[in-house]
C-alpha cells in the first residue's frame, strides 16, 4: 500500500501555510486564546474581586491595566470578558452554520415546495433591517450568555444557508452525483459524502468571519445594554460601563484595553478568514 | 429483449419563471438490446442522446413511453426498489474530468457504490475496487490517489472500473471515448469491446460517430431531432444504408477508396431547433431527396429486412 497522496484539504491546508497575512493573524490570534483560555491559573485576581484600596486607579504593579470603577481588576475582566465573547461567539456561530447547512440543504434537496418556502422565508429574514431584528430579537429573548448567542445565531444564518443552496443546486447537477444517484443513493449518502465535502470551504470561511462579526454583534449589543448584563463581564459591556464622559476623558484604561482587544481579536480572526478563502480557491487571488 | 424501450418520449418543459418553448428532445423512441449485445445510439450534438440514455436508467423522468430492463417496468418501481435495481444498471459518463468528485480518492469512488447497496464487508469492497481497477488495466496504487493525478484516458478508465464495480448487467455508456485523445480512444475502446464480452454485458453504446460504432455495435440506432430515423444490424447497416441521413452520416467518414471519396455528399444546414421541429418528415430541412410531400406526411417505419427499418416516403 503505497501513502494517501495530498487530497484537496490537505493542499488548501499547504496554501494557507504559504499565507503571511493569515500566519499573522494565526499568531496574533493564538496568545490571545492561551491567555484568555488559562488566565485563571496565572493570575491572582478574579473579575469579580473587590480591591476597596484601588477604585479607578491607573496601571499599577499589582494591577498591570488599572481597575474599574467599583476597584475591580481591569486585566481578570477583560480575561474573563474574552473568555465570555469567544464562547458566545463560536457557540452561536456553531449555531447559526448548523441552521444554515440544514435550510441550505433542504432548499436543494426538498424539492420544488421546501425551496420556494424556504427560500422566501430567508428573503424575509434578510431584508428585515438587522439592528430593528436584532432590538425585537434581544428584547423578547432578554439579557444573558444564553439569550445573547440565540440572537446572534439568528441574525447570522440565512447568508450561508443562500451560499449552501447554491452551491448544492450545482452540485446536483455535477456527473459524479448523478453518477450516485445512479447507483442508488439517497439524500442523505448524497448530503454526507457529497454535498458536506463540497461545502466544507464555504462553511469554514463563513464561520471564520462570522466568528469575528459576532464578537462584533455581541459587543454591541452588550453596549446597548441588550448582551450580556454585568456582573458577568464581556468586551462589549466592559465598553458599556466605561461609556461616560469622565470615564473616557480621565479614566481611559477601562475602555481602551477591551476595545483594543476587540479590534486586535476581530482584525487577527478576519485575516485567518481571508487566508482560508484563498486557500480554498487558488484562483481568487487572481482577480 | 433483455432491455427494452418503447414509445419512449422526453419534454423539457421551461422550469419555474423562465419562459420558452417546449423542447421535445425526444419522441417516440423504440428499440431493443437482447441480452449480451450491444446497440449503438448515433446522433450528432443535440439530436437526444443523452436524454434518452438517461431516461433508460430513470436518471430524469420520461415524459412518456416504456423501459423494460429484464422485464421489470422501471418507471413503476417505488424509490426503494428503483435504488435496488440500480446495481445491476450503470452509467459511464461523457467527461472524464467531471465524473469523478475531485474530493475523494479512487479507492472511496470505487467502493462508494458498494457502500450505497451495503455490499460485502469493508475489506470486500476494497478487494473489489482492487478487481475492477486491474479489470479496466489500471495500477493498484490508484487506490490512494485523487483524480486530478490522473489523464483522460485513465479517468474514463477508473469511470469504467466505478460501473463494473457494481456487477452491473446493463451498461449506459454516454459517448465514453468522445472526449479523449484520438490516439487513447481506440485504446479504450478495445477495452470495453473487450470487457463486454468476457463479462457479458449488455450495453447501449452512445457515440456522434458512426465510425466508432461500427467496431463495437451489434445494432445502430440513428437518432435525428429525437427521432429514430434507421436501425440496422451494424453490418447491414454499413453496407446497404436506406436513409438519406445515414448515407450521409456514412458518406462523411474519411475512406481510403477514391471511389466512395467522389461520392461524398456534406450536409449543409443547421439542425432546426428541437423546440420547433419542420412539420412531416424532421430531416426534410436538409435532406438533398426532399420533396413536397415531405413536409406534409409524417414517415412511417418501413422494413428493408431482418431487423432493419427506417423513416422515409421516398426510399
Ligand atoms: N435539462 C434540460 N432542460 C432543457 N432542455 C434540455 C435539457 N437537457 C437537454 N435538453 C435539450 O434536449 C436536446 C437533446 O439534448 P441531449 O443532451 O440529449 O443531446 P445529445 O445528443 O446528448 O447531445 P451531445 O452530443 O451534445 O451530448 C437538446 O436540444 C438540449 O438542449
Ligand atoms: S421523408 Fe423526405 S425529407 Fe424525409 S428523409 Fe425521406 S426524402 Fe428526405
Ligand atoms: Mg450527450
Amino acid at each position: 500500500m503505497t501513502a494517501r497522496s495530498a487530497g484537496p484539504i490537505r493542499r488548501a491546508a499547504q496554501r494557507f501555510a504559504m499565507n503571511r497575512q493569515a500566519l499573522l493573524g494565526l499568531a496574533i490570534l493564538a496568545p490571545i486564546l492561551t491567555c484568555v483560555v488559562t488566565y485563571d491559573l496565572w493570575w491572582g485576581f478574579g473579575p469579580n474581586d473587590i480591591d476597596l484600596l484601588s477604585i479607578n486607579r491607573g496601571p499599577t504593579a499589582a494591577h498591570p491595566m488599572g481597575s474599574d470603577g467599583v476597584g475591580r481588576d481591569v486585566l481578570a475582566r477583560l480575561m474573563q470578558g474574552g473568555r465570555t465573547s469567544l464562547m458566545v461567539a463560536v457557540i452561536s456561530v456553531a449555531i447559526s452554520t448548523a441552521i444554515g447547512f440544514l435550510v441550505g440543504a433542504f432548499a436543494a434537496f426538498g424539492g420544488k415546495f421546501a425551496d420556494a418556502g424556504l427560500m422566501r422565508f430567508v428573503d424575509l429574514a434578510m431584508t428585515l433591517p438587522p439592528v430593528i431584528f436584532l432590538l425585537v430579537l434581544a428584547s423578547i429573548a432578554g439579557t444573558g450568555i444564553g439569550p445573547t448567542i440565540i440572537v446572534i445565531a439568528l441574525l447570522s444564518w440565512p447568508v450561508l444557508s443562500r451560499m449552501v443552496r447554491a452551491r448544492l443546486l450545482e452540485l446536483r447537477e455535477r456527473d459524479f452525483v448523478v453518477a450516485a444517484k445512479g447507483m442508488g443513493a439517497g439524500v442523505p449518502h448524497l448530503l454526507l459524502r457529497h454535498g458536506l465535502p463540497n461545502c466544507i470551504d464555504i462553511i469554514v470561511v463563513y464561520a471564520t468571519l462570522q466568528v469575528a462579526n459576532a464578537i462584533l454583534l455581541e459587543a454591541g449589543l452588550s453596549f446597548l445594554g441588550l448582551g450580556i448584563a454585568p456582573p458577568e463581564s464581556s468586551w462589549g459591556n466592559m465598553l458599556n460601563a466605561a461609556r461616560s464622559g469622565t470615564v473616557l476623558e480621565q479614566y481611559p484604561w477601562q475602555w481602551m484595553f477591551p476595545g483594543g482587544a476587540l479590534v486586535v481579536t476581530v482584525l487577527a480572526i478576519n485575516f485567518i478568514g481571508d487566508g482560508l478563502r484563498d486557500a480554498f480557491d487558488p484562483r481568487s487571488g487572481l482577480n | 429483449m433483455f432491455v427494452d424501450v418503447r414509445n419512449l418520449s422526453k419534454h423539457f418543459a421551461p422550469t419555474g419563471f423562465s419562459r420558452g418553448p417546449t423542447v421535445r428532445a425526444v419522441e417516440d423512441v423504440s428499440f431493443g438490446i437482447p441480452r449480451g449485445k450491444v446497440v449503438g445510439l448515433v446522433g450528432e450534438s443535440g439530436s437526444g442522446k443523452t436524454t434518452i440514455g438517461r431516461s433508460v436508467l430513470r436518471l430524469i423522468e420520461p415524459t412518456s413511453g416504456e423501459v423494460r430492463i429484464d422485464g421489470t417496468d422501471i418507471r413503476v418501481l417505488s424509490a426503494a426498489e428503483l435504488r435496488k435495481a440500480r446495481q445491476r444498471m450503470q452509467y459511464v459518463f461523457q467527461d472524464p474530468y467531471a465524473s469523478l468528485s475531485p474530493r475523494m480518492t479512487i479507492g472511496q469512488i470505487l467502493t462508494e457504490g458498494m457502500d450505497i447497496q451495503k455490499l460485502g464487508t469493508k475489506a470486500d469492497r476494497r478487494r473489489k475496487a482492487a478487481e475492477v481497477l486491474a479489470l479496466v488495466e489500471m495500477p493498484e496504487d490508484a487506490l490512494n490517489r485523487y483524480p486530478h493525478e490522473f489523464s483522460g484516458g485513465q479517468r474514463q478508465r477508473i469511470g469504467l472500473a466505478r460501473a463494473l464495480a457494481l456487477e452491473p448487467e446493463f451498461i449506459v455508456a454516454d459517448e465514453p471515448v468522445s472526449a479523449l485523445d484520438v490516439s487513447i480512444q481506440a485504446q479504450v475502446i478495445n477495452l470495453m469491446r473487450d470487457l463486454q464480452l468476457r463479462l457479458g454485458l449488455t450495453m447501449l453504446f452512445i457515440s456522434h460517430d458512426l465510425a466508432v460504432v461500427e467496431y463495437i455495435c451489434d445494432t445502430v440506432v440513428v437518432l435525428y431531432l429525437g427521432r429514430v430515423m434507421e436501425i440496422a444490424p451494424a453490418a447491414d447497416l454499413y453496407a446497404h444504408p436506406q436513409h438519406p441521413y445515414t448515407r450521409a452520416l456514412l458518406s462523411a467518414i474519411p475512406s481510403p477508396d477514391p471511389e466512395k471519396r467522389k461520392q461524398r455528399q456534406i450536409l449543409t444546414g443547421d439542425i432546426p431547433s428541437p423546440s420547433s421541429p419542420p412539420s412531416g418528415c424532421v430531416f426534410r430541412t436538409r435532406c438533398p431527396m426532399a420533396a413536397s410531400e415531405c413536409a406534409v406526411v409524417n414517415p412511417a417505419m418501413k422494413s428493408a429486412g431482418e431487423g432493419h427499418f427506417y423513416a422515409c416516403l421516398r426510399v
